[in-house]
């Protein structure tokens, strides 16, 4: 889809070349990350794709046809374009923000409304709410939405995208780049992802290429970049906790039906069976969930012997948190520490209970791969 | 609604009826023969015409000029001169008005065009260097953002920067109409005409009536200019 | 616009006249003859402009005694600050000779007349400048000077108008810049100062003397903005190292 082949910049004034002699493929519908220290050349090599910066030696071919020979503006437009400051618009409301690409290139306005519409609500922002605000009523996150709605909205087969999720908190960023993985399974881009940030490199990629000082150094996939580093400075980038970093290559999903731990118990549940069902769990806790098979709350040893009551009902209590099933392990971990508790329940987007994911099941991953 | 025709036209007919009724006071009631020979209603028309003859197109031109030259300046092969321009325009909005004008007297001689053209270049410097200012302000990243996703840059430019830019550039043109409304007055003494007229006149005959009557005009008039455009400005910047 | 192009056209033949006389050996220059004036009338000069900054130094000593105070009480009561301010933008509004004019009946002709129109300018600047340069001072550092059981009293003069200052100086500059102009025309009204130079070279056809009398406006105009600025500059650094305390 995309190949790089020589690709060469030297800014005017520097003797060093800020990109060297970089050749690279990406087949279509994968996740290319760039990764590396700042100042390595990732973001230089992605602004040269859609030509933001003019490279000065290599060719550049996008579906085999001579990217340098076409005309930028119209390049430009086929290529989705996410920053990390977004770049949103100020005197644009979300909506206009959004319909730019479909703007410039003349849509009729009732097909650009629709797919406004429908990229908005791709990306969790509820068109109704949100088309007529203006980007300094958003908070981090939502801008972020809408930064990578507004490079969809045209549907353009490849997207770019600069540290997308840099500028927000580590939890929003979590949940943004797992809405972005359920997005990206559905649509199949062939996406350029620029990111220093390794573990958000893993999380994301189908392939990574690791970028030195303008040059590429390896370029695998994920779990081969983990298992066989090239060089030193890959085994550094990826750090000496190679083993749980593999965390973040596991989706929940994938586990979830090997640490099967049983059914959860109905709200309607007599005492006898909570009491059963207490002695036989792993956590000391037990799941509770309602006829629909919505999360209702937990049952501890505790909560037992403390309240007064009939059925499960009457004695669970809240849980703090939960996680949805295509979330990472790595990201079941830290919920598990932040809520303080050795295991998390496990929903699905529909907010059904799915299972409980306890930090025996994340050991035994990470014991089984090392 | 109503609030909206109470701002935009019920408070600045109140103004010019203030201004009118002083002057038709005046006008019938004349102290004495000097006053009723020196400040007709021809004469008032007359001066009032000038006045706004000489606002009106050297706000004209100096807005076309300033905001054009901004934009110009603001390109990444004019930048640098840019920046010196800025340096020179903030000099030059400190020279005084009066020395402006006395200055292109002395080159141009007397009369109403002098004085447009001093007031033209007067106010193309507020205009210019805010229109500069508020184009450089854009952010980067934003410009980037346009570019990325395939923007030509004349759209950038009509779509993206000046939009953004639009408050700032009109705060230029208030700046620009007070000084302008304030160096127009002046224009009389190089023989531009206008309401300075009056004030002059009336100091030269000692006849408090005539100063006023030429002083209320030329005050409400840049009152007036002042309100409406800080108005504006303040219904364009909804988004921020 | 016709009008406008005239001027342009004028202008380009008279520039080239200017240079065409200039070429001229018999005639001198107005450039030469500028000079000459200024060397034969130094003395004169010399006491006008001191008439001038005389007059513009004790305006602005006045203006700030106003402005400062007047600024310092609308930042204690909201309610008043827009009405004041707003006045404060209307007369700054209203056109110089227009002020001037609105003073010659109550003042007469003179010095008087002059002071009262500059200080009446210079408010909307200063006023503005103290009113804000307190308002936004960060509430946390009130606070603090609260708890530690500072007076009100001792924390405006040591703490809000000490770190206001720079935005005081900003608009100090402001106004002294505004008013070194404006005192220029008061001279029509007999305040005296290089803006008679200006008017009876006018209505004399004297150019060297309306020459000399712009351009030593525009000199004192741009050194002081040029001290002024350095002023401001050197309080704002003084704060800053205070703040890094």
């Amino acid at each position: 889809m995309i190949k790089l082949e020589g690709l060469t910049k030297v800014f005017p004034g520097h003797n060093i070349p800020a990109v060297k002699e970089l050749n690279l493929e990406i087949k279509e519908g994968d996740v290319c990350v760039l990764v590396g220290p700042s100042g390595c050349g990732k973001t230089t090599t992605m602004k040269m794709i859609n030509r933001l910066y003019e490279p000065t030696g290599g060719k550049i071919y996008i579906r085999g046809e001579d990217a340098l020979q076409m005309d930028p503006i119209k390049l430009r437009l086929d290529i989705g374009y996410v920053i990390q400051e977004i770049g949103l618009f100020p005197h644009m409301t979300i909506e206009e923000n959004v319909a730019t690409v479909p703007n410039e290139k003349q849509w009729p306005k009732d097909k650009t409304r629709e797919k406004v519409k429908e990229v908005m609500t791709l990306v969790g922002l509820d068109p109704d709410v949100f088309k007529d605000r203006y980007p300094t009523a958003l908070s981090g996150g939502q801008r972020q939405r809408v930064g990578v709605a507004r490079a969809m909205v045209s549907d353009p087969p490849i997207m770019l995208m600069d540290e997308p999720f840099g500028a927000v908190d580590p939890i929003t960023r979590a949940r943004l780049q797992n809405e972005f993985l359920r997005i990206q399974e559905r649509m199949g881009k062939t996406i350029v992802f620029v990111t220093h940030d390794i573990d958000e490199a893993i999380k994301m990629s189908d392939t990574i290429a690791v970028m030195r000082e303008g040059e590429l150094i390896q370029h695998d996939t994920p779990s081969d970049l983990l298992s066989a580093p090239a060089d030193e400075f890959v085994s550094n980038l990826v750090g000496r906790n190679r083993s749980i970093k593999r965390l973040h290559l596991i989706r929940i999903n994938e586990i979830l039906e090997d640490v099967s731990r049983g059914k959860p118990l109905n709200e309607d549940a007599k005492k006898d069976d909570i009491e059963k069902q207490l002695a036989e769990s792993d956590i000391r806790s037990v799941i509770v969930v309602d006829r629909d098979n919505k999360l209702k709350g937990v049952i501890g040893v505790n909560d037992l012997k403390r309240k007064a009551g009939e059925v499960a009902r009457d004695y669970c209590q809240d849980v703090s948190d939960t996680i949805t099933d295509d979330a990472t392990l790595n990201d079941a971990l830290s919920v598990m520490l932040e809520i303080g508790e050795g295991y998390v329940a496990v929903v699905n987007e529909d907010d059904r209970y799915q299972g409980t994911i306890t930090l025996g099941d994340l050991l035994n991953v990470v014991k089984e791969d090392s | 609604m109503l609030r909206n025709i109470w701002v935009w036209v019920g408070i600045p007919l109140i103004m010019i009826g203030i201004a009118a009724a002083i002057v038709i006071y005046s006008v019938n009631n004349p102290t004495d023969s000097i006053v009723a020979r020196m400040l007709t209603y021809e004469r008032v028309f007359r001066v009032i015409r000038e006045h706004m003859g000489l606002l009106l197109v050297s706000m004209t031109g100096a807005t076309i000029v300033g905001v054009a030259g901004g934009i110009m300046l603001s390109r990444p092969s004019l930048y640098r001169i840019g920046r010196v321009m800025e340096t020179i325009v903030n000099i030059g909005q400190t020279v005084p008005s009066l020395a402006v004008l006395a200055l292109f007297y002395t080159i141009l001689g007397l009369g109403f065009r002098v004085a447009v053209f001093a007031l033209f270049l007067y106010s193309i410097l507020p205009i210019l260097r805010n229109t500069f200012a508020g184009i450089d302000g854009v952010e980067h990243n934003i410009i980037e953002a346009a570019r990325g996703m395939g923007m030509h840059p004349l759209r950038i430019l009509t779509r993206i920067e000046l939009p953004i830019a639009f408050p700032i550039i009109v705060a230029g043109l208030r700046t620009a109409i007070v000084i302008n409304v304030g160096a127009a007055t002046l224009a009389t003494f190089i023989g531009g005409g206008g309401l300075g007229d009056l004030i002059v006149t009336g100091l030269s005959v000692h006849r408090d009536m005539i100063i006023i009557n030429g002083a209320v005009i030329a005050a409400v008039t840049a009152i007036l200019l002042d309100y409406l455009i800080g108005k504006v400005e303040e219904r364009v910047v909804r988004w921020a | 616009m016709d009008q406008l192009l005239w001027a342009v056209f004028d202008t380009l033949r008279a520039a080239g006249n200017g240079m065409m006389l200039s070429a001229q050996s018999d005639d001198p220059g107005l450039f030469m003859q500028t000079v000459n004036w200024i060397s034969r009338r130094s003395e004169m000069l010399m006491e006008l402009m001191l008439e001038h900054l005389w007059l513009v130094v004790l305006t602005l000593i006045i203006a700030v005694i106003i402005s400062v105070t007047v600024g310092i009480i609308i930042s204690y009561y909201e309610s008043m600050a827009q009405t004041v301010l707003g006045i404060c933008q209307i007369l700054m509004v209203i056109p110089s000779m227009a002020m001037l004019a609105f003073m010659v009946p109550l003042f007469g002709i003179g010095f008087t007349t002059g002071v009262m129109a500059l200080v009446l300018y210079s408010l909307l600047p200063i006023v503005r400048n103290t009113y804000t340069g307190i308002r936004e001072l960060d509430p946390a550092i009130v606070e603090a000077a609260k708890g530690m059981g500072m007076t009100e009293r001792r924390i405006l003069f040591k703490i809000k108008i000490p770190l206001a200052r720079p935005v005081i100086m900003a608009g100090v500059r402001t106004a002294a810049v505004m008013m070194i102009g404006i005192a220029a025309i008061a001279a029509y009204v007999g305040a005296g100062g290089l803006g008679e130079l200006i008017f009876s070279g006018i209505s004399r056809g004297h150019q060297p003397m309306i020459i000399a009398g712009a351009i030593g406006v525009s000199i004192i105009a741009i050194v002081f903005d040029y001290l002024l600025y350095y002023g401001e500059k050197r309080f704002a650094v003084e704060g800053r190292t205070r703040e890094g305390n």
